[in-house]
């Protein structure tokens, strides 16, 4: 029943189902806000999942119970199969969290110094800044770095304690193209040497990009879980984009349409089926040209499971 | 389905009380380096108390006494009781409100470090500056203000104005817990300042007007200023034992103020 980590990642069935975290049945307000219901969530070992969600859907909130930063209203949560406002998870934890300002007179390696000290069995400082690509900075001050150096010490604080659980709020928030694919790579290479990664994202590359497994979120319920495939195949939509002369009011009215957007020139029509509706559309216009069709992405499937879910109250699968 | 639970009777992750004794000085460490590097700190902490000093007690008044005790003398006690004061409330309320405000304490509370050191090292770092300025005011008396004391009482005066800085501390860590990042300095000034007046920190004590001295009775600055000038042998010759006890139930407050302010702290939602 109590297996060892290594047990765990050596015997390949039942690694995927050693459970590292969980909510379960966890509601929690803030005041009238109820910002977790009844969510039911699993971190397995060895595998990064994401949490994603528009802002206010509840993912920090989740992210805090997990650290045992503040308990729930009802349910339970667990991790490492204990109480989570337990010191001793922590030193097997690592969070980064989204922060408004760090200290900004310390330097680099100072404040990962000092994360260091509070873990039984840190790394050392040499390879914690080479994970986190910040060799040649550890002697700035924070203040003095730029936004994303700024996220990549955060990172390192989270991974200095050489930590089996990693928590990642919303990593990428605010970083351009170029920081965030860095730091996307970093949390790979963790992963590669078999961390658990909790991340929370509103990015919908992110979640695809990095996820084993991604769990929806909105207004506090998990609507939907499952591979990123899985998820995307959950809203079987097709996307068909064309430069056409007939009216926006016009498409939105041919049965079979869920929605239409503008798109410079062209619109962007989505719907279940593809093949009536471009048999309406040829019809109705023989000018119409540059025609593409393409299987919804994880964006499509992420609307409409958060339209539904808001139509739908208690939607859940 | 049955699932296994990872658990943590397989591994030993216990900390040795060296290494717990470890944290707790480096806490202390990279929060006092911390502060010492923030000039906006550091500059008015140290030079208020420094600068009224050596106007009021060297340039001025030099030559005056009160009972019997030189004013360069007098004034270490008052301006040391100033000084410790500002820096134990702005080194401990302004850093937690903001690391409070802006989500650092979170990531602090996320990590192993144990709560307590966070607390301890801003304290320790108050007490740390408010010695710095006892000593400042100590050389500044001995070479220019012609000021001769007992070495133990030196030590004394010391001890006693740092020790008494920890009531400031407390009231710090209270008022950092309900203060939000921008209103705790002026917040703390508009408590502060108006104290150490009544107090008789800046117009000695019986030069102030009869109703402005029988309300320092219940401030704390008073009682600290009166251990210190007990000191240095210019005190109103009251109990001491009385003033410690005014410190010591004021401390007690709060920090018990500062706990709710922690409770609560536990409950909110930040941004």
């Amino acid at each position: 029943m109590i297996a060892t980590m290594e047990q765990a990642q050596n015997a390949g069935t039942i690694r995927a189902e050693l459970t590292v975290a969980s909510l379960e049945g966890v509601n929690k307000n803030y005041g009238k806000v109820r910002a977790l219901r009844g969510v039911d969530f699993r971190v397995r070992a060895g595998e990064i999942v994401a949490l994603l969600g528009p802002n206010g859907a509840g993912k920090t909130t989740a992210v805090k119970l997990l650290l045992g930063l503040m308990p729930p209203n009802a349910g339970r949560v667990r991790v490492f199969g204990g109480d989570p406002t337990n010191p001793e998870n922590r030193m097997r934890t690592g969070a980064m969290l989204q922060v408004g300002r760090v200290p900004e007179t310390l330097r680099v390696r100072e404040h990962i110094d000092l994360f260091s000290t509070y873990y039984p069995k840190p790394m050392s400082s040499a390879e914690v800044l080479a994970a986190a690509g910040l060799e040649k900075l550890s002697d700035r001050k924070f203040g003095e770095l730029s936004g994303g150096q700024r996220q990549r010490v955060l990172f390192a604080l989270a991974i200095c304690g050489d930590p089996d659980l990693l928590f990642l709020d919303e990593p990428t928030a605010g970083l351009d193209v170029e920081a965030r694919r860095l730091l996307w790579d970093e949390i790979r290479q963790l992963v590669g040497r078999g961390k658990t990664v909790l991340l929370t994202t509103h990015y919908l590359q992110e979640a695809d990009a990095l996820a084993d497994r991604v769990a929806v979120i909105n207004q506090g319920e998990i609507i939907a879980q499952g591979t990123p495939a899985e998820i995307k195949a959950q809203t079987s939509g097709k996307r068909i984009r064309c430069i056409t002369s007939l009216t926006i009011n016009s498409l939105r009215q041919i049965p079979g349409v869920t929605e239409v957007k503008e798109d410079r020139e062209a619109v962007e029509i989505h719907a279940s089926e593809a093949e009536p509706v471009v048999r309406e559309l040829l019809a109705r216009d023989a000018t119409l040209y540059g025609l593409e069709i393409t299987s919804a992405g994880l964006e499509e499937a992420f609307l409409a499971l958060t339209q539904d879910g808001a139509k739908n109250g208690n939607h859940s699968n | 389905m049955s699932t296994a639970t990872m658990t943590l009777s397989h591994a030993r992750i216990e900390r040795s009380s060296r290494h717990t004794a470890t944290i707790y000085l480096k806490e202390a460490k990279y929060e006092f380096l911390k502060n010492l590097r923030l000039r906006m700190y550091t500059a008015s902490v140290l030079s208020f108390p420094i600068m009224f000093y050596v106007l009021f007690g060297l340039v001025l008044n030099s030559k005056a006494a009160i009972s019997g005790t030189g004013m360069p003398t007098y004034l270490i006690a008052t301006y040391g009781t100033f000084g410790v004061m500002g820096a134990s409330l702005f080194g401990t309320a302004a850093g937690l409100s903001s690391d409070r405000g802006l989500g650092w304490l979170q990531v602090k509370r996320a990590s192993p470090m144990p709560p307590f050191a966070y607390f301890a090292a801003k304290v320790v770092t108050s007490m740390i500056f408010s010695a710095i300025i006892v000593l400042a005011l100590f050389t500044l008396g001995l070479t220019l203000g012609g000021v001769r004391m007992p070495v133990a009482d030196f030590a004394r005066l010391l001890g006693t104005l740092v020790v008494g800085s920890l009531p400031f501390s407390a009231m710090g860590l209270a008022v950092g817990y309900f203060a939000g990042p921008n209103s705790a300095p002026p917040t703390i000034n508009l408590i502060y300042l108006p104290m150490s007046f009544c107090s008789g920190l800046w117009v000695p004590f019986m030069f102030l007007p009869k109703i402005v001295r029988q309300i320092a009775l219940v401030l704390p600055p008073y009682h600290l200023s009166q251990l210190a000038l007990g000191v240095v042998g210019a005190g109103a010759h009251q109990s001491n034992a009385t003033h410690w006890e005014v410190l010591g139930a004021f401390t007690m407050i709060c920090l018990g103020v500062a706990r709710i302010g922690f409770q609560r702290d536990q409950e909110k939602m930040y941004g």
